[in-house]
């Protein structure tokens, strides 16, 4: 037994003493690529929000060749492991760690505090400091658009919508699919089903099966997975993409595709590195910065509807038109947005009221 | 009334798989193996399914990809526990955690995709339009198997003389053995049956329910049916009305929420478990029962010597 023992010692030795070798051979050598991390929520193999990030990462690595250097580790759930990987990659050598769930922001934030020398960015969240910078992607943009070609294509006036958790982005894009909807038909209404997760596929189905049943026609979904409208393709009716293009998972029932686009600001960071500036700002970017974009809509929808999108399309991009412009009322009967009033980012950043058109209350409110 | 078609339709189908991890493990149990792998097995299975189908195989092969992969992970469990005595228990939470592990790490280059081929509802005409029982005739071929199996269960635990020999042998396997019964054969028999009735299960999860694969696809649900069979009293029609009820609130708490009922869908979503504990608590209130149905012997080694 002894012997074993030792030989196990043995090994162990051998192995930290080479791991510890090449680190130290590793930092020695000059003109290393940046080395960047990613944590992603889901798997890259999602098809929908994790996915969308790897694009970006992919996206950055080919554009700047040699220069940079990356990492990810996928499917890290909310919470305390996420701070054990952050920590991980920085303490391995990677000066900048893209940190993608919102679930990930206090661990964020502990983990960078204990590296001041690198740079942390979290996605979606509300908190940042010396080193943590936030970015984020006006999703309700696309989600409006995708409202008015729902408001097209549903025959029954009844929406869906399958939400992960009651957060002000989530609720904000159930509003906006709502809001886009009733500009085309002033009697549809959305029924929410929320599944408590970002990405659980089976759960998503049931909530989507749910929806269907109680007759809802059209369906939209802030969950990663294409389980939705996947689900809207066995039912016979119709859903959209969200983060990524989905149309090859469902090409009947899919009728466009809000997508995120973080390529060019996961460049922009990295090149600001590179020239020796690290990028400090805070950014919440939408379509006029090329950040999501509503894509690959289904041939079938009438050209009224196409017309109409891309109408909308320019105008957000002109900066002429937010789709949180009053008048708009609450699901209580009162104003929300008074006539010829546009919320700020911050109050569209705290929206926890369902507009006029959406079934129920916000849960917990 | 068709307003609630849906509901009903949504708790058959969760109910499915439930009866046929249920019927497995009662009759590992009703031979005296307490197998806590089911969730483990279910989710092998589970991915020996999806893996089929995905490089083209039928919904048939992956039927029985499914079963043999149930089995496996169940002999696995047999040779622990019959074989070499371990701890039934130990040697159960071992499975379950070895089977998720094994089926995430195997799983990943299948995440993401809809499953090729699946399991078709096959309504029964006129049936199938009929309120309320409706959806009791447009399941699919696994669905109505699932209603075959209970009977066949039920018919073999006590109409046959190889069903009383087994419960012969989860009762007292000591006078089983003086009977000149092989205990541990049948022991492994019922423990091989249990892995491919929890591997049936998991492949009605990935290609039928769900049409594909993640990590963790059974959600839990192998421990239900393990609850289940304790609720049922080792009885398999019970089984099916446990199966049913569980079922039936998971799919209600979604149910609630879209036709805009306010509580919070935290509580709606662990209504499933709540049941649970509420029947173990309400079936465990009286011990004489549990005592009365419980194999005698469910848990214990036994070794038959020379």
């Amino acid at each position: 037994m002894k012997k074993i023992w030792r030989a196990l010692a043995a090994a162990t030795a051998a192995v930290a003493f080479t791991l510890g070798g090449t680190t130290l051979g590793g930092t020695a050598q000059a003109q290393q690529p940046l080395r960047i991390g990613f944590i992603y929520v889901g798997p890259i193999g999602d098809g929908g929000w994790t996915y969308a990030h790897d694009i970006g990462r992919k996206a950055m690595e080919a554009k700047l060749k040699g220069k940079v250097q990356t990492t990810y580790v996928e499917s890290v759930p909310e919470g305390a492991d996420a701070e054990r990987v952050v920590r991980d990659l920085a303490a391995k050598g990677h000066q900048i760690v893209f940190t993608t769930s919102f679930g990930y922001m206090d661990q964020t934030l502990k983990a960078a505090k204990s590296f001041p020398k690198g740079f942390f960015y979290h996605a979606t969240g509300f908190k940042s400091s010396s080193n943590v910078f936030i970015y984020n992607c006006r999703m309700y943009e696309p989600a409006y658009l995708a409202g008015i070609v729902a408001g097209h294509m549903s025959k029954r006036g009844t929406l869906g919508f399958v939400a992960s958790f009651p957060i002000p982005e989530v609720v904000r894009n159930i509003n906006a699919y709502t809001l886009g909807a009733r500009s085309v038909n002033p009697k549809i209404t959305t029924k929410v089903v929320w599944v408590s997760s970002w990405y659980d596929p089976a759960k998503e189905r049931q909530a989507a099966e749910t929806l269907i049943g109680q007759g809802a026609d059209v369906l939209l979904q802030n969950t990663d997975s294409s389980a939705v409208l996947q689900t809207a393709q066995d039912k016979g009716v119709y859903a959209f993409g969200w983060d990524s293009d989905m149309t090859a998972y469902a090409p009947k029932a899919h009728l466009g595709s809000a997508i995120e686009v973080w390529g060019p600001y996961y460049t922009l960071v990295a090149e600001s590195y590179l020239a020796g500036k690290p990028f400090r700002q805070n950014i919440w970017w939408g379509m006029k910065e090329g950040m999501n974009d509503f894509v690959s809509i289904n041939p079938i929808v009438p050209p009224a509807a196409l017309k109409q999108v891309a109408a909308k399309k320019a105008e957000i991009v002109a900066g002429k038109f937010h789709p949180f412009t009053g008048p708009i009322m609450g699901n209580d009967g009162t104003t929300r947005v008074p006539a010829g009033k546009t919320l700020s980012d911050k109050e569209v950043d705290s929206i926890n009221w369902y507009v006029e058109g959406v079934e129920g209350k916000v849960p917990g409110k | 009334m068709d307003r609630f078609d849906p509901l009903i339709a949504s708790g058959i189908a969760a109910a499915i798989p439930l009866v046929y991890a249920a019927l497995g493990e009662l009759i590992a149990e009703r031979a005296g193996v307490l197998n806590l792998g089911v969730e483990g097995m279910m989710l092998v299975g589970a991915l020996a399914a999806f893996a089929t189908v995905a490089v083209g195989g039928g919904v048939t092969i992956a039927l029985g990809a499914a079963m043999l992969a149930g089995i496996a992970a169940a002999a696995a469990f047999a040779v622990l526990t019959l074989t070499l005595q371990a701890n039934q228990v130990a040697a159960g939470l071992a499975l379950t955690i070895l089977g998720t592990g094994v089926s995430a790490f195997l799983g990943r280059g299948y995440v993401g995709f809809r499953a090729p081929a699946s399991f078709e509802d096959l309504p029964i005409p006129w049936l199938s339009a009929l309120p309320v029982i409706g959806p009791l005739f447009s399941l699919n071929a696994l669905g109505y198997a699932a209603i075959a199996m209970l009977a066949l269960t039920a018919w073999f635990l006590f109409h046959t003389r190889t069903g009383l020999a087994l419960r012969a042998v989860g009762e007292s396997p000591a006078v089983a053995h003086a009977l000149g019964l092989r205990v541990t054969r049948i022991r492994y028999a019922a423990t091989l049956f249990g892995g491919a009735m929890a591997g049936v299960a998991g492949c009605y999860y990935a290609v039928a329910q769900f049409k594909m694969w993640q990590e963790g696809l059974t959600a839990g649900n192998g421990w239900i049916a393990l609850a289940l069979v304790v609720f049922a009293a080792w009885r398999p029609w019970r089984t099916a009305l446990g199966a049913l009820l569980f079922g039936g609130v998971t799919g209600f708490g979604l149910y609630l929420q879209a036709a805009g009922v306010q509580v919070s869908p935290f509580v709606l979503g662990s209504l499933p478990y709540l049941a649970t504990i509420a029947a173990l608590v309400a079936v465990s209130a009286s011990p004489q029962l549990l005592r009365r149905h419980a194999p005698a012997a469910l848990g214990k080694p036994f070794f038959e010597g020379d």
